[in-house]
């Protein structure tokens, strides 16, 4: 029994249970196809997470996402500027207790480097419906090529615990229908 | 028994008592450990779980019961409790059943198993005051560079540190046991199973003192910074590894039921046991899990870490799920279960506790809480559920639904056998494993769904109420969380029950005496004729075939629904 010595005390020579020995090879070659298709998915696939990142500290990023802010913000929204960038630009996202900012307008198919990063503790940026979510830490800004591939308004909401308020941080996204032709092949090839 | 006298006891001079229905020899010395331990789990799964359901209940959203404040600490509390305190002391008395006691030996230095016992108890509570005085509120991960009390960290160390104690009474056991010569030949597989699950411990606690001892001095002010990757990469060797001690000894445990009520033995020797050895190999990997989402970690790395070595310790589970029915199967065959496909399953003991929460916490765990971990812990799925609450629904579904389960049925077990108690209330305790695993099962599933929809884990309003900026989430999602809290109030009745039944067995049940017939039987057989099963001799099994080829299509069918959701998503690299 299970909670006796075997009775044989050579138990490694005796033979394998036909059921079992197929089952291992079927569960091993199942482990071996799951293995494959996640290196498979970065050829075929459009989602996988960039590996770009880069050391910062929480002064410098909040610099760098002021000056982006002025330099594109079209109108302002409760108090958050909504910034519009040049489709194709480096795109600055910060969270701090408790806000994603600023808001974003972006157009749909068309590729952003997205920069992401924290001024306090660790955030998650959590973009809704659509479900991408992403972890953001203090001292380190990560950069995300992203193509947003449908229109309308989107919440970014922080899905990593940060303190009391941490229910009151959000954010927005805005994609608007894409104007500009020469994004169309790339949105198609993406597809 | 009390504790003064075992103290007092001198090793070599240890008590035995003789087991009247499995004839084992038991040393007192370790039987009074085991009680203790398995006490204080108990005690602190009562405080977990009630801090649970408040947890749900405030996840409700019609009910929302706490306010934020008292939503996280209740929270981190939960996660301490539950996670690490009920588990861990329930798994320390494991070790010192299947070292002693499945060994006819005597336990090494009882004296030291007191003093980590002690050790255990003061850090659980430290951890547990820090919590409450509510300036700790930093989750069971408790990432910087949100910090906590001194007290809180220093509490983890102590109870970790007198986990390691546990595990080192057990190693020398087995060494104790191998000299004295109280058994022939090979440890039994259920010891094997502990063995693994031991060593997997040390590594476990290892990670978790090169963490947060540097943490601690940073909650004291004598380091200024803790960085929060590195943090987490260590963290994570000891937070996810520290569940794969669990895998380890619950699934021991299944072998260790099936044995004892159904005379299982194992289909073959070698393929259990290299199952579980898988498990020291390559678990520990899998702890890359958690920083999928991570800035700045590499593919490969990430493949590696999280696929090509999990899949084997993946494998090693894959082979417990067909072996531990394939076990059953045979014995019920044997014992005259022998019509039709499934009868040997229909006649199982499903009215003892035992069976059926260990019966149960096989399905769920193969089911919900493994099929969930590979798609979650797959490189670019991840990023469709980090940090949802389908996080947590995951590993409800192999903590609560598996381990927990398992060990409740296994306590079934311990009370008579250890406590030599009869279980009060067999009527109670005959449908608590179906309640607890129902619940625990639905709550998994609900709040799988719920983060499929994206909704967030640790959170205190889904419906962002103060928020400057508003978003509202699906209906769905809504009714996910809603009926998340109905089954955890359904998990928390068998959860009640359970607490109720042990406690009320270990303090007034009828004490057991020689020719004692138990309300809940064991294998009627006993050890002897099921010793006798030779493997060549061994009956087809259908039933099971059809069980594990029924998982292996839930498990490709899920999977590949989930890389059609992130096939929808904005295209990102």
């Amino acid at each position: 029994m299970a909670v006796t010595p075997p009775e044989q005390r050579i138990w490694w020579n005796e033979p394998i249970e036909r059921v079992e020995l197929v089952w291992i090879v079927i569960a091993f070659l199942w482990g071996l196809f799951m293995f494959g298709f996640m290196i498979a998915w970065h050829f075929i696939g459009q989602q996988n997470l960039s590996k770009e990142a880069y050391r910062t500290t929480p002064s410098a990023y909040e610099a760098k996402v002021d000056e982006f802010a002025k330099k594109f913000q079209v109108r302002e929204e409760k108090g958050i500027p909504v910034v519009k960038p040049k489709p194709g630009a480096d795109v600055y996202l910060l969270g701090r207790l408790w806000q994603w900012w600023p808001i974003l307008e972006l157009e749909k198919g068309v590729s952003y480097r997205i920069h992401l990063s924290s001024l306090d503790w660790q955030h998650g940026f959590s973009l809704q419906p659509t479900n991408i979510n992403i972890q953001v830490h203090p001292g380190y800004e990560h950069v995300i090529s992203l193509t947003p591939t449908e229109s309308g308004e989107f919440g970014i909401i922080c899905n990593e615990f940060c303190g009391i308020g941490h229910h009151t941080m959000t954010g927005k996204i805005y994609v608007t229908e894409q104007k500009r032709a020469e994004a169309e092949p790339r949105l198609a090839e993406g597809r | 028994m009390t504790a003064e006298t075992v103290i007092g006891a001198v090793p070599a001079q240890a008590e035995f008592r003789t087991c009247q229905y499995t004839g084992l020899k038991v040393d007192t010395a370790a039987q009074a450990l085991i009680k203790a331990n398995a006490v204080a789990a108990v005690v602190f799964l009562a405080v977990g779980g009630l801090m649970g359901l408040l947890v749900a209940l405030t996840r409700w959203p019609a009910v929302h019961l706490l306010p934020a404040d008292w939503f996280y600490l209740i929270l981190t509390g939960h996660g301490a409790n539950v996670l690490l305190f009920w588990i861990i002391f329930f798994e320390i008395a494991v070790l010192y059943f299947a070292s002693a006691i499945l060994l006819n030996s005597r336990l090494a230095a009882p004296k030291l198993g007191w003093v980590g016992f002690v050790m255990m108890v003061v850090g659980a509570i430290a951890t547990n005051v820090a919590v409450l005085q509510g300036d700790s509120s930093v989750m069971f991960t408790s990432y910087p560079p949100m910090k906590a009390q001194p007290h809180f960290y220093l509490g983890l160390i102590l109870f970790a540190v007198g986990a390691l104690i546990g595990c080192a009474l057990f190693f020398a056991t087995l060494v104790i046991a191998k000299e004295e010569r109280t058994y022939e030949g090979s440890i039994p597989l259920v010891t094997f199973g502990a063995l693994t699950a031991a060593i997997i411990a040390v590594f476990t606690i290892a990670s978790g003192a090169i963490i947060l001892i540097p943490t601690w001095l940073w909650s004291l002010g004598l380091i200024s910074d803790i960085d929060p990757l590195m943090y987490k990469v260590v963290w994570w060797a000891m937070g996810h590894s520290s569940q794969q001690i669990n895998v380890s000894a619950h699934v021991s445990l299944w072998y260790l039921t099936a044995a004892l009520l159904v005379g299982a033995k194992p289909l073959s020797e070698k393929v259990s046991r290299t199952a579980f050895f898988m498990y020291i190999l390559f678990l520990q990997l899998a702890s890359a899990h958690h920083l999928l989402a991570e800035p700045g970690m590499d593919a490969s790395w990430k493949i590696v870490n999280t696929s090509y070595m999990m899949y084997l310790a993946v494998l090693g589970s894959m082979v417990h799920g067909l072996t531990v029915p394939g076990a059953i199967e045979a014995a019920q065959r044997k014992n005259g279960y022998n019509r039709g496909v499934f009868e040997w399953l229909r006649k199982a003991p499903w009215g003892h506790p035992a069976f059926a929460g260990m019966f149960l916490s096989l399905v769920f765990f193969g089911f919900i809480g493994g099929i969930s971990g590979v798609v979650l812990g797959t490189e670019q799925l991840n990023v469709l559920m980090h940090n949802t609450i389908y996080v947590p629904g995951h590993f409800h579904g192999t903590v609560v639904a598996g381990t927990t389960l398992a060990f409740m049925g296994a306590t079934y077990l311990v009370l008579p056998l250890v406590f030599q108690r009869e279980i009060v209330w067999p009527k109670l305790a005959k449908i608590q494993p179906y309640l607890f695993g129902i619940g625990a099962a639905g709550i998994s599933l609900f709040m799988m769904g719920a983060g499929t929809l994206g909704v967030a884990r640790r959170h205190w309003d889904m419906t962002f109420s103060d928020a400057n900026l508003g978003f509202a989430h699906s209906a769905g999602a809504f009714l996910m969380m809603g009926l998340n809290g109905i089954f955890a109030i359904i998990a928390a009745i068998g959860g009640i029950i359970f607490v109720l039944v042990v406690v009320a067995t270990a303090f007034f049940g009828e004490k057991i005496t020689g020719g004692h017939k138990l309300t809940f039987p064991l294998h009627a057989g006993g050890g002897a004729a099921a010793s006798h099963y030779g493997n060549e001799k061994a009956p087809k099994l259908p039933g099971t075939i059809i069980l594990v080829a029924l998982f292996f299509v839930c498990f490709v069918l899920y999977y590949f629904i989930n890389w059609k959701y992130l096939s929808e998503l904005w295209l990102f690299r």
